[in-house]
C-alpha cells in the first residue's frame, strides 16, 4: 500500500450514473487486477473505497457509479485536480489458478475490475468469455472496450432492451473451466446455483480503513475470519460462506 | 530543543502519542508503513476470553466528522494473542505495550488479565469497561460505579502491571465512575470510549449499522472528550490518558491541557495509516509555536488561575 496524492488526468460519463476517472501518480503498489483503491475526499470523513479497472506504470482507471454524496462530489471533479489516494490496496484475483477458457462475469458497476484481468488472462495465452450484466440498454458501458481486446463479450439486460433478455446466468456458456466474478449480492448468489468450475468472487462491503486495520468488513469463511478489504476483496468459491 | 517524554505510571514513554485500540490491530499492519517504534506505546486490539467474531456486518456507518463502529470486539481470544500476536508483535516494536481487555464478567476481565500478566511486552492493562457494542457485558461495567470499582478490584487483584481502567462517556457524571475506579486502586483512567449513535439509511428506512447502533468516533466528539478529561482531571488524582477526536498535535497539546498525561488516536489511524507519525513529526514544531518546552509541564494547564 502506498499513499500518495493524484493528478485527474480525465473524469467523464460513461452512462447516466457511471464515471470513468483517470489519475496520475505512483502505481506501484498495484500488483494484482482486481485490487481497489481508498480515495479521500473533501469534507467526508472517510475514504471511498474504489476498484482498479486498468493500470499502467503511470496512471491508474477507476470507474465508479454516483450512489451517494462522495460519489456524486467526485463526478463534478475537474482534470488537473488532486486527490488523496491510498493504492494497491486488497488481495486482487489470482489469474494463475484458471484453465485455458476462464469465464468472466460481471454485473453493473462490478465489471470494472475484470477488464485488467481479462486483459491478464489474454496475456498469459488463456481465452476468456466474457458475460456483461446489466438491468437495461441506456446503463451498458465497456462491452466495446472488451470486444477491443479480442474477446468473445455477450451483454444481458433484465429488460431485454440490448443483447440476451434476462440474467448473466441465463447466458452462461457450455464450455469454460474457471470462473471469475464481480458484482451484486443477488447475481452471485445466482451463478453459486449454476457454475460448474471453481471460481473466484470479488465481494462488497461497508469498510472502515480500507488495509485490515478496523475489522469493519470482516466476514466468516471456511478458512477462518477475513477482512474483506485485507484478505479480500476476492474470495475462493471453494472457501465462501453463503 | 523541547521535550516529549511524558512518564506514564513509572514507564516513560519517548512522546505520549499512543494509537488507541480497534484502530491499530497488534500493530504489525502499521509496521509496514512506518517504524512503530517512534509512538509513545499502542493499545492493542480489544482481547477476551475466549475468541469473538463480533457483530454482523455493516459495522461500518460515515458521520458528519466522524464514523459509527459496531466491530464488537472481533478478537482472537487471549490464547492466541499470547501464542500468534504477541511474537509477531515482538519482531517489530521493542518497547512495552498496553494491553486492552474487554470481558463479560468479572471472572472473564479477571481471567484475560491474569494470563497477559506474564508478558513481558506488556506495560500496562487497559480495563475497557466501556465497550457499546456487546450486549450483556462491557458497557454495562462501565455506566454503574459499583460494577466498575468491583472489576477495578478483581483485576487489580490478580495483576502487577498498573491498571488504566478505559471510561464510557454514555453517562450522567463520568467522574462518579472514574473516583469509583480510583478508590479500588486503579492506577489510571482512559477516557471517552465511544458516543453511542446512529444512522438511518434514507433509502432502505432501515438503520445503516446491521448491530443498529455503534460507537460515534471522530473529531465531531472532541469537545466533549476534553469536557469529560477535564472533569475527571479536577476528580481524581491518578493519571488520565485523553482520547476522543485526536487528529493533529495540536489536538494532542489541547487533551493535555485538559489534563492528560498521554494521549490516543483512534478514528484518525483509519483515515490517515500514517495519522500518529504525522503529529509525532508535528509535536516539537508545534510546541516551539506555543511557546512550550516540556509536554509534562501542560498536563492539566487549563485548570491553573
Amino acid at each position: 500500500m502506498t499513499q500518495g496524492i493524484y493528478k485527474i488526468l480525465y473524469n467523464f460519463a460513461l452512462t447516466d450514473t457511471v464515471y470513468s476517472m483517470v489519475l496520475e501518480g505512483n502505481t506501484s503498489a498495484l500488483i494484482a487486477p482486481g485490487q481497489f483503491v481508498n480515495i479521500k475526499l473533501e469534507g467526508k470523513f472517510l475514504r471511498r473505497p474504489i476498484s482498479v479497472c486498468d493500470f499502467n506504470d503511470k496512471t491508474i482507471t477507476i470507474i465508479y457509479k454516483v450512489v451517494g454524496e462522495g460519489t456524486a462530489q467526485m463526478s463534478k471533479m475537474k482534470a488537473g485536480e488532486t486527490l488523496d489516494v491510498l493504492v494497491g490496496l486488497g488481495n486482487g484475483f489470482n489469474p494463475e489458478k484458471a484453465g485455458e477458457k476462464p469465464l468472466l462475469i460481471g454485473g453493473g458497476v462490478g465489471i470494472p475490475p475484470l477488464y485488467n484481468l481479462c486483459k491478464e488472462l489474454l496475456k498469459m495465452g488463456k481465452k476468456p468469455t466474457v458475460i456483461l450484466g446489466f438491468n437495461t440498454k441506456s446503463e451498458i458501458f465497456y462491452d466495446k472496450a472488451f470486444k477491443e481486446l479480442g474477446v468473445d463479450v455477450i451483454v444481458t439486460t433484465v429488460d431485454g432492451s440490448q443483447g440476451v433478455k434476462g440474467f448473466v446466468t441465463d447466458a452462461f456458456p457450455e464450455d469454460y473451466d474457471y470462473f471469475f466474478t464481480c458484482g451484486p449480492m443477488p447475481m452471485f448468489k445466482a451463478i453459486e446455483k449454476v457454475a460448474k468450475t471453481s471460481g473466484q468472487y470479488s465481494f462488497e462491503e461497508r469498510m472502515g480503513c480500507g488495509f485490515g486495520a478496523c475489522m469493519g468488513c470482516s466476514c466468516k469463511t471456511k478458512y477462518g475470519n477475513k477482512r474483506i478489504c485485507k484478505d479480500g476483496p476476492v474470495l475462493y468459491r471453494e472457501e465462501i460462506i453463503w | 530543543m523541547v521535550s516529549t517524554k511524558v512518564n506514564l505510571c513509572g514507564i516513560e514513554l519517548d512522546n505520549p502519542i499512543i494509537p488507541a485500540s480497534g484502530t491499530f490491530g497488534f500493530g504489525y499492519e502499521f509496521a509496514d508503513l512506518y517504524d512503530i517504534n517512534r509512538l509513545g506505546t499502542f493499545s492493542f486490539k480489544g482481547t477476551t476470553r475466549d475468541e469473538r467474531f463480533g457483530n454482523p456486518t455493516p459495522r461500518i456507518a460515515e458521520c458528519e466528522s466522524g464514523m459509527l463502529n459496531s466491530v464488537g470486539l472481533q478478537n482472537p481470544g487471549v490464547e492466541k494473542v499470547i501464542s500468534h500476536e504477541l511474537p509477531k508483535l515482538r519482531e517489530c516494536f521493542n518497547k512495552k505495550v498496553m494491553a486492552n481487555v474487554s470481558g463479560f464478567s468479572i471472572e472473564d476481565y479477571a481471567y484475560t488479565c491474569e494470563k497477559l500478566n506474564d508478558q513481558d511486552q506488556i506495560g500496562w492493562f487497559e480495563v475497557n469497561i466501556s465497550c457499546p457494542n456487546v450486549h450483556g457485558g462491557g458497557l454495562a461495567f462501565g455506566t454503574n460505579a459499583k460494577n466498575a470499582a468491583e472489576v477495578t478490584k478483581a483485576v487489580k487483584k490478580v495483576t502487577t502491571k498498573p491498571v488504566f481502567i478505559k471510561l464510557s462517556p454514555n453517562v450522567t457524571d463520568i467522574t462518579e465512575i472514574a473516583k469509583a475506579c480510583e478508590a479500588e486502586g486503579a492506577d489510571g483512567v482512559s477516557l471517552i470510549n465511544t458516543l453511542l449513535g446512529m444512522r438511518i439509511d434514507l433509502k432502505t428506512k432501515k438503520p445503516i449499522l446491521a448491530n443498529k447502533m455503534g460507537g460515534f468516533s471522530g473529531p465531531a466528539i472532541k469537545p466533549v472528550a476534553l469536557r469529560m478529561v477535564y472533569q475527571v482531571y479536577d476528580a481524581v488524582k491518578i493519571p488520565i490518558i485523553g482520547m476522543g477526536g485526536v487528529e493533529t498535535a495540536e489536538d494532542v497539546i489541547e487533551m493535555m491541557l485538559a489534563g492528560a498525561t498521554a494521549v490516543q488516536v483512534g478514528a484518525a489511524n483509519l483515515v490517515n495509516p500514517y495519522a500518529c507519525r504525522d503529529i509525532i513529526n508535528m509535536l516539537p514544531k508545534t510546541m516551539e509555536k506555543y511557546k512550550i518546552n516540556d509536554l509534562k509541564d501542560i498536563i492539566g494547564g487549563a485548570h491553573n488561575g
